[in-house]
């Protein structure tokens, strides 16, 4: 594949994740980046991209019950008794 | 700017609390337990998926979180902070999964990537069906927060190792190197889940906030 081939989009979106990671070869680097400056809709995909890694980001972990944290506190006061005798 | 400005606002608003890990694990040591239960609050759900990776069952994965904290406990006084805390929680954690060991060793498949459906191009691999920034819209708080909504129902449905990868990477922050040390994967295999686990999250919010634009 010659350097300077230029890249669809549908190859374009596969590379958007490991261009967030900043694991892309150069090459690859090259050509998304080319590809990215005259496609709005990529440059779209790669923001919704950003923003789900956004969104994900404030996720708060909503699994914890109140039982859960209750009774790992359990665990810990047993622990500092067992320690303290 | 604005992207590092926002970026600095969600983080904020994600971790409210005003303690660094650090004081909390002093004032744990002088046996305050609601300190335990703070640190607890941060970081139980992602040691509980971490550990989970590795066990067949939700009951095995609790006793082994359990046990993580007892380990945690015993070895506090003597943690360094070399590693952050929550590094060091998880790699106890995943030791002492991996022990409990029932799951068998994992095979991640590697078949090429598929982010989006096929469908959205057209045969030289244009969109037919282009995605519209959504950037504009997380402004306005509601659809911010079915966007949220969507995010995390998401995360819930994506099958294990993805759920996992994504969690410890975007949900945790960790680096994709512990990621990869933690859950035994080649940094590639977990480039590959991580953009599987994004685009499926991707697509969902999408199609979330597709029905809600106020101007639609």
């Amino acid at each position: 594949m010659a350097m300077t081939k230029d890249i669809s989009c549908h190859q374009a979106v596969a590379l958007v994740s490991d261009y967030l990671e900043g694991a892309l070869s150069w090459r690859d680097r090259r050509r998304l980046e080319h590809h990215l400056e005259g496609c709005d809709a990529c440059s779209a995909y790669l923001d919704q991209m950003r923003e789900i890694i956004l969104l994900c980001g404030v996720v708060t972990p909503d699994d914890l019950s109140a039982q859960a944290v209750a009774r790992l506190v359990d665990v810990f006061e047993k622990y500092q008794r067992d320690a303290s005798t | 700017m604005r992207r590092d400005h926002e970026f600095l606002r969600l983080k904020i608003e994600k971790y409210p609390w005003p303690m660094e890990d650090q004081v909390l694990i002093e004032r744990i040591l002088e046996g305050d337990r609601d300190a335990f239960a703070d640190l607890v609050q941060r970081y139980n759900a992602g040691l509980t998926r971490l550990v989970r990776y590795y066990v067949k069952t939700d009951a095995t994965a609790q006793d082994v979180v359990q046990d993580t904290w007892i380990a945690v406990l015993r070895g506090l006084s003597k943690f360094e902070g070399r590693s952050s805390f929550k590094t060091w929680l998880f790699r106890i954690g995943a030791n002492l999964a991996r022990k409990t060991g029932t799951r068998e060793r994992r095979i991640i498949p590697i078949d090429p990537i598929d982010p989006v459906s096929s469908a959205r191009f057209n045969e030289g691999g244009m969109w037919s069906d282009p995605p519209a920034p959504f950037t504009e819209i997380l402004e306005d708080r509601l659809a911010n927060a079915k966007a949220l909504e969507a995010c995390r129902r998401a995360l819930a449905d994506l099958p294990l190792a993805q759920q996992t990868v994504v969690t410890l990477r975007d949900v945790e922050g960790l680096s994709t190197k512990e990621v990869s040390q933690l859950l035994e994967l080649t940094d590639a295999n977990t480039r590959v889940l991580l953009h599987r686990g994004r685009a499926k999250i991707r697509e969902i919010v999408e199609d979330e906030l597709k029905g809600g634009y106020p101007w639609q």
